[in-house]
């Protein structure tokens, strides 16, 4: 795999995306400019419905954006491709196959030999500590452990970029704090390139070099904060809680928007 | 614990059973209506045990064994069931699967499904055997009839219902449509498909015994009809019993080998 250009690893310019729903059209996003790069962790941090997901399925190629334009690894996204894994909350491995096959699947889908495939798939098991757990189905797997099979696969196909969308959302806050410090050193050890998902303001701020605030209805970028603390961070550093009160503040003022939104009334 | 809850569920048949027996000595219905199950049991056995002593100078044991009558009917119907069944299904998934994945191909071809689905494929008989005559042929068409349509549909719904997720996923992990159709829609079809064999074994089961009464002059069903003619009934009974023994073992096979397939599923113990 060649390296990526110096730079940005992902330019997103003048991004767009409207969904036609009962007869009219909802803005999903709007004007988004943001470029990533190489190496960097962004969080792409708003309450539900300001589009993050969408951005993120756009990057991925999953659905196109309305107008404007997505550039990954210096090409133009038009589809999904092997220069950026996706990591779903919802795991999305395949239960009818182990552990070490929904590991080997992205490179089998490459046509590599088998040797090299067991090579690949039996560092990055013991990378994530599933040595033990490889011919186990998902479903005999705690929602930790599959989240980690899930990103030793994505990790498989050796993109530049990994997308995640809200991937320790569903799990409990040790297994988390647990995952996204893997996360980080698995980061550091390898220089992907992440997008991250969240809605949680402590966990893009225990991760991200920048958090980017996205607005409700339509999705815009509503503050990009840099978080130049550094890892590992402490979350109960006094520098942490100025953040995670600046963030929350930008946050709640979306979710309210949301709230008044959903009550059918307009924002003061 | 154990040995209360066996004697609770072997209390009623042992009780029936008995009763039966009584009113069959008592003379109080006809032998030729309702035979004792001793002599049931009786004729089962004759039934079942070869025609000829075993002669040491030739042949294997095993062949001996299986010599005698209802062997060689089980085997006969078991036979039809499986080509009948391997013939119906066999052009059920690929056309299943087709239609789940092509709406164009749904579109075109579901109105036909929809129609030919409801009749039930006993009554295709007289057709049958106007289009094939007697014997093996019409039993072949009428047993993959029935298997065709079971497995058919749960194979479009298995299709139809594959998680967008998986999809995602595999396309994301570089997969092209063949390895997605091949890797990703099929394995997650297959709970709904091995519903649909084993619904559409179940079918053919029936389908072949009444095919055997009508069209073919072997098989389990055949036996029991011709027991009939010669007021055997308890032949036609000891016939209806292996044909429930014949039921019961394809079914428990079809449960394991399901529960095996689907050791990956959640809620089925492997």
């Amino acid at each position: 795999m060649t390296a990526p250009a110096a730079g940005a690893a992902i330019q997103i310019r003048g991004v767009r995306k409207v969904f036609a729903a009962d007869g009219r059209e909802l803005v999903a996003l709007d004007g988004i400019d943001l470029e990533v790069a190489a190496g960097e962790l962004v969080c792409l941090l708003g309450p539900s419905g300001c589009g993050k997901s969408t951005l993120l399925n756009a990057i991925a190629g999953f659905s196109p954006p309305t107008a404007g334009e997505i550039v990954a690894s210096g090409r133009p996204v038009t589809a999904p491709g092997p220069d950026r894994a996706m990591v779903f909350q919802e795991y999305a491995l395949f239960p009818w196959m182990t552990v070490e096959r929904n590991v080997a699947f992205g490179l089998e889908v490459k046509g590599l030999g088998r040797r090299e495939i067991g090579a690949t798939v039996g560092a990055l098991l013991s990378k994530l500590h599933l040595s033990d757990f490889r011919d186990r189905f998902p479903k005999d797997l705690s929602g930790g452990m599959r989240q980690r099979v899930a990103i030793a696969r994505a990790l498989a196909i050796d993109a530049p970029t990994l997308l995640m969308d809200e991937p320790f959302g569903a799990l409990d806050a040790l297994t988390r704090r647990n995952l996204q410090d893997e996360l980080l050193r698995i980061w550091a050890e390898l220089g992907k390139t992440i997008v991250f998902v969240t809605h949680g303001i402590e966990e893009s701020l225990y991760l991200a070099d920048r958090v980017v605030v996205m607005t409700y209805r339509p999705g815009t970028v509503k503050r990009i904060v840099p978080v130049s603390l550094p890892r590992p961070r402490d979350p109960s550093s006094p520098e942490f809680n100025d953040l995670k009160r600046e963030l929350s503040r930008l946050v709640m003022e979306e979710q309210l928007r949301h709230e008044w939104a959903e009550e059918g009334a307009a924002p003061p | 614990m154990r040995a209360a809850r066996l004697a609770r569920s072997l209390a009623v048949p042992v009780l029936a059973l008995a009763a039966w027996e009584a009113v069959s000595r008592a003379g109080w219905v006809s032998p030729i209506l309702l035979p004792a199950p001793s002599q049931v049991l009786v004729r089962w056995l004759a039934y079942a045990s070869p025609a000829e002593p075993r002669d040491p100078a030739q042949g294997s044991w095993l062949l001996w064994a299986l010599s005698g009558e209802l062997p060689r009917d089980a085997l006969a119907s078991l036979t039809r069931v499986a080509g009948g069944f391997a013939i119906g299904a066999g052009l059920a998934l690929p056309l299943g699967l087709l239609m789940g994945a092509r709406p164009v191909v749904y579109e075109l071809l579901n109105p036909v499904v929809q129609l030919l689905r409801p009749i039930p494929p006993i009554a295709f008989i007289p057709l049958a055997i106007l289009w094939f005559g007697l014997g093996n042929p019409p039993a072949f068409f009428l047993i993959s009839l029935g298997a065709f349509f079971p497995v058919l549909m749960n194979t479009i719904a298995g299709v139809r219902n594959v998680d967008a997720i998986y999809l995602r996923a595999a396309r994301n992990l570089g997969a092209g449509e063949w390895t997605l159709f091949r890797r990703v829609m099929i394995p997650a079809a297959m709970p709904y498909v091995l519903a649909g064999v084993r619904i559409g074994i179940g079918v053919a089961f029936i389908v072949v015994i009444v095919a055997e009464m009508i069209a073919v002059n072997s098989g389990l069903g055949y036996r029991i009809l011709e027991a009939r003619e010669y007021f055997w009934s308890d032949k036609v009974i000891a016939g209806m019993i292996s044909i429930g023994l014949a039921g019961l073992g394809i079914d428990a096979g079809m449960s394991r080998l399901n529960a095996w397939l689907l050791r990956w599923h959640r809620g089925v113990e492997g």
